[in-house]
């Protein structure tokens, strides 16, 4: 399977970014040079010096440093950890979410199904940026609210997505024969319809990954989403912004290349595993 | 058989309404305290317990929303605390600023778009098609914030063409500010709007694309190619013709698209549109413009979908027929 992935050479390199993407998340606060928030580590005389520059005390800042002496590479190390975790947090509980109510609307049929697919109807009608604006200017800001807006955004797309599979499944000779064994509903659902829409569902869950970085990373950027004690790669962009003007580019244009790397590889990804599960879908 | 399908593509334009005005009622009064939406929480107890009785807060929750729609529907929705003035008002005066940025990034994204995208779907393996395919990649990936800043750093700092942000001069016509008529303004104009085209543009492109790939198997251009005809003839006096009614269609709906996204631009390269009176009012909790918005939004986004459905139904029996049962 995964000789099979790597058979295209933008695929494989997208899964090793990804790849190393999440270890340097995850092992960032030991494999970080400095701890960015530790503001004993900070020194003001270290402010704003461009990339591969040295201080005093000869310490390398790879990417250089903010306007309050931090190294950038160190808070991109643990900007990515919260970037990273927000989307993966959102993803999985909006699959989850959408998946279950999908199957449940498939199973069921009728006016439950008519209703639940109208809500969807109406959702995706509405673009997903809006939905996610809408909810934080109603709910408020914080990681918490910006999590809660992605799972509003996503959860519809699963929904719709594996209801369509799930009816086609339905059909079939296998789920007669589990309903004449009188199984539960949920049983028959969950066990025997639910494996067989995993292809879909895996590809949709892995564009919506990059597409919960964006609106993330957009949210952090207009100031309405992750408070400034938790700064993702987007809020490191929009805490770069004002010394943009001023030359020091490198405060938002590193973090900004991390994460188009990042989305870069996880809609190639994607791209890929169509290609793979369903080879006759043109690009 | 058109009266009935308008009439049921506008009961379900209500019902959305009405949903998302629950939602909105909901989330901010229901939520938050709602008397705070129209006094200043730091205003004297009594003067509180006072616009609580006056505006029936302690009425029942279906009877508030009633108040709610009622004074909607008279065009009552608060007063901006920072701007001191109608938040539906304020949301009016702003909006020329957001239009046109939209329609500036519309009109490249149609002028590039369709040409590129004709080419691209003629030939089979072109140029145009292929940078297309990989360039499509990096354009669903680029977040419109950072393409703005890389912007402003090569066209504004490095070679000081463009302004970094802001409106520019505007003169008056028939009484509405605008920016398309000055100099000085359409400098103002020129990156905001490139940076909101991209995304229609590469929707323009795939679309037409597809359609005459669509169409160049079709017997009557196979026939007017057998007959001789001119490539670029047939191209853009035949098939074009055809391909247009899909982009006519994206083109209306996407409209809506660009107003929520103009958010983002607006912020990047502060644009006075409502985009960027939606992120100011969310960070100084100024609710009544953030519902004013919302609202706005809302509205305008149904009565463009209606109005495209509606067209797509005149031109087209199919859809009608389908669209009521």
């Amino acid at each position: 399977m995964l000789k099979e992935f790597t058979r295209s050479i933008y695929a494989g390199v997208s899964l090793a970014v990804l790849s190393s993407a999440i270890v340097f998340a995850l092992l960032a606060p030991w494999i970080a040079p400095q701890d960015p928030y530790d503001l004993a580590q900070l020194f003001i005389l270290d402010s704003r010096l461009p990339p591969m520059s040295r201080n005093s005390d000869g310490f390398l800042f790879l990417l250089g440093t903010d306007d309050q002496g931090r190294d950038v590479f160190s808070a991109i190390l643990y900007g990515l950890r919260i970037s990273l975790g927000v989307a993966f947090l959102s993803t999985a509980i909006a699959f989850l979410l959408g998946t279950a109510i999908g199957l449940i609307s498939a199973y069921l049929g009728g006016r439950v199904d008519a209703f639940l697919m109208r809500i969807v109807d109406m959702q995706l009608s509405f673009p997903a940026v809006l939905i996610a604006l809408m909810l934080v200017a109603l709910v408020g800001t914080g990681i918490d609210k910006v999590i809660i807006a992605i799972i509003a955004v996503q959860w519809a797309r699963y929904a719709r997505t594996v209801r369509g599979s799930a009816l086609v499944e339905r059909e079939r000779e296998y789920i007669e024969a589990v309903e004449c064994l009188a199984f539960s509903r949920s049983r028959i659902m969950f066990v025997h319809i639910l494996p067989n829409c995993m292809a879909p569902l895996s590809i949709l869950a892995t564009v919506e990954i990059a597409s919960a970085i964006s609106i993330e990373a957009t949210l952090s950027f207009l100031g309405v989403g992750l408070p400034i004690t938790q700064p993702s790669l987007g809020l490191l962009i929009a805490n770069g912004y004002p010394f943009m003007l001023s030359g020091n580019y490198w405060l938002s244009i590193y973090p900004g290349l991390v994460l188009i790397a990042l989305m870069v590889a996880v809609n190639i990804i994607g791209d890929r595993m169509r290609e793979l599960i369903n080879p006759r879908s043109e690009k | 058989m058109m009266g009935t399908f308008l009439l049921y593509r506008t009961l379900q334009a209500f019902v959305t309404l009405a949903v998302v005005s629950i939602i909105i009622f909901l989330g901010v009064f229901a939520l938050g305290n709602p008397v705070y939406v129209l006094v200043d929480p730091s205003a004297p107890a009594d003067v509180v317990e006072q616009t609580i009785r006056r505006l029936g807060l302690d009425r029942p929750i279906y009877e508030q929303y009633g108040i709610f729609v009622t004074n909607a529907l008279s065009g009552d929705l608060g007063t901006s605390y920072t701007h001191a003035q109608p938040s539906l008002a304020l949301i009016a005066s702003r909006f020329t600023a957001t239009f046109e940025l939209v329609l500036a990034s519309l009109v490249i994204a149609v002028a590039l778009g369709l040409p590129l995208g004709l080419i691209a779907g003629y030939g089979k393996n072109n140029w145009v098609g292929r940078t297309l395919s990989s360039v499509s990649i990096l354009g669903i990936s680029v977040p419109i914030f950072w393409l703005g800043l890389l912007m402003i750093i090569v066209f504004s700092l490095e070679l000081k063409w463009l302004p970094t942000g802001g409106r520019g001069e505007t003169v008056a016509l028939f009484g509405v500010e605008t920016s398309l008529l000055t100099l000085d303004g359409l400098s103002h104009l020129v990156l905001p709007a490139m940076a909101l085209s991209l995304f229609p543009l590469a929707l323009i492109i795939r679309l037409t694309r597809a359609g005459v790939r669509e169409h160049s198997q079709m017997d009557y251009v196979r026939f007017a190619r057998a007959m001789g005809i001119r490539p670029a003839k047939l191209l853009f006096a035949y098939v074009l013709r055809n391909v247009l009614i899909p982009i006519v269609t994206m083109i209306g709906l996407i409209f809506g698209t660009l107003i929520a996204f103009a958010v983002v631009t607006e912020t990047v390269f502060a644009w006075p549109g409502i985009g960027k009176l939606l992120i100011d009012s969310i960070k100084v909790s100024d609710r009544p413009v953030i519902i004013a918005y919302l609202l706005f939004v809302v509205v305008m986004f149904l009565v463009i979908n209606l109005i495209v459905d509606v067209i797509n139904a005149a031109l087209d029996p199919r859809i009608r027929l389908s669209g009521t049962s």
